[in-house]
């Protein structure tokens, strides 16, 4: 059995009303309370009924997991908290745009490599490519770490998005 | 049917009414003027002029925490929000309902550093419930009525509605309370009856059971108290009460073990050490009860209750967690306890009592009389014993004085003790005091005092004579920050530093400038008959009792140490110093 003192690291859903000050209260509670937050990523996914989607990926103790969500249930726009971590199977993305710089040979291994990885070009000079990639944050990372000495520019990432497998809904 | 056109601050203003508010404390300025020009036209809600802004946050946490209704706060923009921020934070941390408008700067200007702007929602944010900037007309009745809905419902708590100006004096249709549905933020009342059956059967078979409640009881509404009492008498457990739930249970009953935690009594500490099952309602597990929580109440199984989720396993983990409302779940406890006859483990329960007798028996809230001079603490016993069977509400500011008032004084009935907990606010009281006799304008109120704490909101004396308020502020001058003073005696070597009140002003005249009665009491001698006199009075009266300046507050648990390393007394103090690790604790 894990210990109560492992640190775990969890990706939850929260369902919020899209309304002004609404992103400020869900990260003002994590700095205020000292959680972590690995990565958050938020987007409207109900139009008509006005509610976003954040995906908050977050690690601590167990007892630390359970406060987290316990306290984003009780922030008034907050619909719904969902451990995907907990609650069964789920998967979880990321999308990056990775800019390498370079000529010759390692110009033509950046492109090799992104080719073993499914990263596509996505704008391209004589000297530098973008990459568009995705997948989950350790293939990433991965990609990263291949490019840097080939001439890594510039990264801009999403941070996970992640649903549940099988046919429920949040 | 056609909703009524009516501006801004008309809209609001209906929204109180229909929210069944009659009383509002607040403070006019540029922001709000609108707001207070359709308070003049109207005759349903009743406007307390205040002197300072966090003075109307006090007396609406006062009138709310003496009627179990929202309090609400009016005042400008800016600075005038500014002012509250100390208030909202109290009465985030002590659960208290309460609304505060705020007047904004319109919303063309918002951003632009205009005349007494300020990011109120921004600033408010972390120290609220929840805060709304009202930024169309046609949210703004709507907007009110959910911000009574949250102030009110679950763990009540202070919601703010910023208003800027350009609403106020725009026009909107008004819709009342019944066209309003909380889709959102619906609290969970009815606790899990699973968990509710799991937690009686460890009640049933408790060899050592203890019940520890606060303040949740209290703002679960009278029910709540009157279920907790008969639920304690059934089962013949103890019974200890934090500093907030002081009144969920009668203080002069027999199983009442009194206060908990650092300033609590040995046998309720001693008990919440030793007990094996604990069942907490209504309480958070706040680190001035628990102590050092390595060594908390190490051999018990925890039930614990609460209508806030977050509130459970935060800083203890608990075996059997139940949400829902106190009172909802009390009552279902004792429908299952009679349904089923049980009854404790009466032989296991005697030996308990045997055992709490043992340190009841240390009569740990003793002190060292004196005829020459006033003792604090002979000050609370005598004012508690001349108030007996008297209709009295009790507020306080934040210090010894406070923690005196908490041992020393009893309270029978719930929302009749009101005092800064969670954060610990000095100049709470006299303005608390304020709210609670607007409230309640027959009965007594005293503000038990310390005379630095007072000084903190002095300015509002000025309100109370304007309302001819008969509060009675009753302060133990010791001439000190005592609270302060007492750590630095017993942490830092005595260095007093910075605790000492110099250039203390006299209370007696300064109550006579603010239209009021002042007294004095220097000897043993005096005590009663300044008490008898200002009981007398019907003005407001500044009580300055000049009490011992070097007592200090005793039973203590030191920062750092578990219940059963308390100390006792003064004799008691020399063997058990500070941990390092103590020190470094608030």
């Amino acid at each position: 059995m894990a210990d109560r003192n492992d640190i775990e690291r969890h990706t939850i859903a929260v369902l919020v009303d899209n309304e002004s000050g609404v992103l400020a209260r869900v990260i003002g509670l994590f700095s205020g309370r000292g959680y972590n937050i690995d990565s958050l990523t938020v987007a409207e996914v109900d139009r008509a009924n006005k509610v976003s989607r954040i995906t908050v990926v977050t690690s601590g103790t167990r007892m630390i997991i359970e406060q987290i969500k316990a306290q984003l249930g009780r922030l008034v726009p907050v619909h719904k908290v969902s451990d995907l971590t907990d609650e069964g199977p789920h998967v979880e993305r990321e999308l990056a745009l990775i800019k390498v710089k370079g000529k010759g040979d390692r110009r033509v291994e950046s492109l090799r490599i992104a080719d073993i990885y499914r990263a596509r070009a996505i704008d391209s000079t004589h000297e530098s490519f973008v990459f568009e990639i995705s997948g989950s944050t350790e293939k990433i990372d991965a990609f990263i770490e291949i490019m840097r000495p080939l001439g890594l520019v510039d990264v801009s990432r999403t941070g996970a998005v992640a649903i549940a497998r099988g046919k429920g809904g949040l | 049917m056609a909703a009524r056109r009516m501006n801004g601050s008309e809209i609001v203003v209906k929204a109180l009414v229909d929210q069944g508010v009659d009383t509002i404390f607040g403070y006019p300025g540029g922001a709000v003027l609108p707001l207070y020009d359709a308070l003049f036209k109207q005759n349903s809600v009743r406007h307390i002029l205040v002197r300072q802004e966090l003075g109307a946050a006090h007396m609406a946490e006062g009138y709310a925490r003496s009627t179990g209704k929202v309090g609400v706060v009016l005042v400008t923009s800016g600075p005038g929000a500014t002012n509250t921020v100390t208030g909202l934070t109290d009465a985030l941390m002590d659960s208290v309902p309460m609304v505060c408008l705020t007047g904004q700067v319109p919303t063309h200007l918002i951003g632009n550093d205009a005349f007494q702007e300020a990011d109120t929602t921004g600033i408010t944010r972390s120290c609220t419930k929840h805060n709304y900037l009202v930024k169309n007309i046609d949210d703004l009745a709507l907007t009110m009525h959910e911000a009574f809905h949250v102030a009110r419902s679950g763990r009540p708590g202070p919601v703010v509605v910023d208003l800027p100006k350009d609403i106020l004096q725009g026009n909107g249709a008004y819709r009342g309370p019944d066209e309003f549905e909380p889709k959102r933020y619906r609290p969970r009342l009815k606790g899990d009856r699973a968990k509710i059956e799991e937690a009686m059967e460890l009640i049933a078979a408790a060899k050592r059971p203890l019940f520890y409640c606060g303040g949740g009881v209290i703002n679960s509404g009278p029910r709540a108290s009157k279920l907790l009492t008969e639920f304690v008498r059934l089962t013949g457990y103890p019974i200890t009460l934090t500093l907030m739930g002081l009144g969920a249970y009668p203080g002069t009953d027999k199983q009442f073990l009194g206060l908990v935690g650092m300033h609590g009594t040995y046998e309720s500490n001693l008990a919440m050490h030793d007990c094996d099952v604990m069942i907490a309602v209504g309480a958070r597990f706040d680190d001035r009860v628990t102590g050092k929580l390595a060594a908390f109440s190490p051999g018990s199984k925890k039930i614990h209750v609460d209508i806030d989720a977050s509130s459970i396993n935060k800083n203890v983990a608990v075996d059997v967690p139940i949400v829902g409302d106190c009172a909802r779940v009390l009552a279902e406890m004792i429908k299952i306890w009679k349904g089923r006859n049980l009854a404790p483990d009466a032989k296991a329960l005697a030996a308990w009592w045997r055992e709490i007798a043992r340190w009841r028996a240390k009569n740990c809230l003793a002190y060292n009389g004196s005829d020459r001079i006033i003792k604090p603490q002979l000050a609370i016993e005598r004012l508690y014993a001349a108030t007996r069977g008297r209709d009295v509400y009790i507020t306080t500011e934040v210090g010894q004085h406070q923690m005196w008032a908490a041992q020393l004084f009893k309270f029978d009935k719930p929302n009749h003790w009101m005092t800064s907990g969670g954060l610990g606010t000095m100049g709470y009281g006299m303005p608390a005091a304020i709210g609670v006799q607007i409230a309640h304008p027959r009965s007594l109120v005293i503000d038990i005092a310390g005379e630095a704490s007072f000084l903190m909101n002095i300015q509002e004396m000025s309100t109370a004579a304007q309302y001819r308020l008969p509060i009675k502020v009753f302060i133990l001058n010791n001439q000190y920050m005592g609270m302060v003073r007492q750590w630095q005696e017993l942490l830092h070597g005595g260095r007093y530093s910075e605790s000492y009140m110099d250039s203390l002003p006299d209370f007696v005249k300064l109550a006579e400038s603010f239209g009021a009665v002042g007294l004095r009491a220097e000897r043993p001698d005096q005590l009663d008959g300044v008490i008898a006199k200002m009981l007398a009075s019907d003005k407001a009266v500044i009580a300055d009792i000049r009490v011992d300046q070097t007592e200090n507050c005793f039973p203590m648990i030191p920062s750092g140490a578990a219940h059963n390393e308390m100390i006792l007394g003064p004799a008691d103090r020399a063997k058990k110093p500070v941990s390092e690790e103590g020190m470094v604790l608030v």
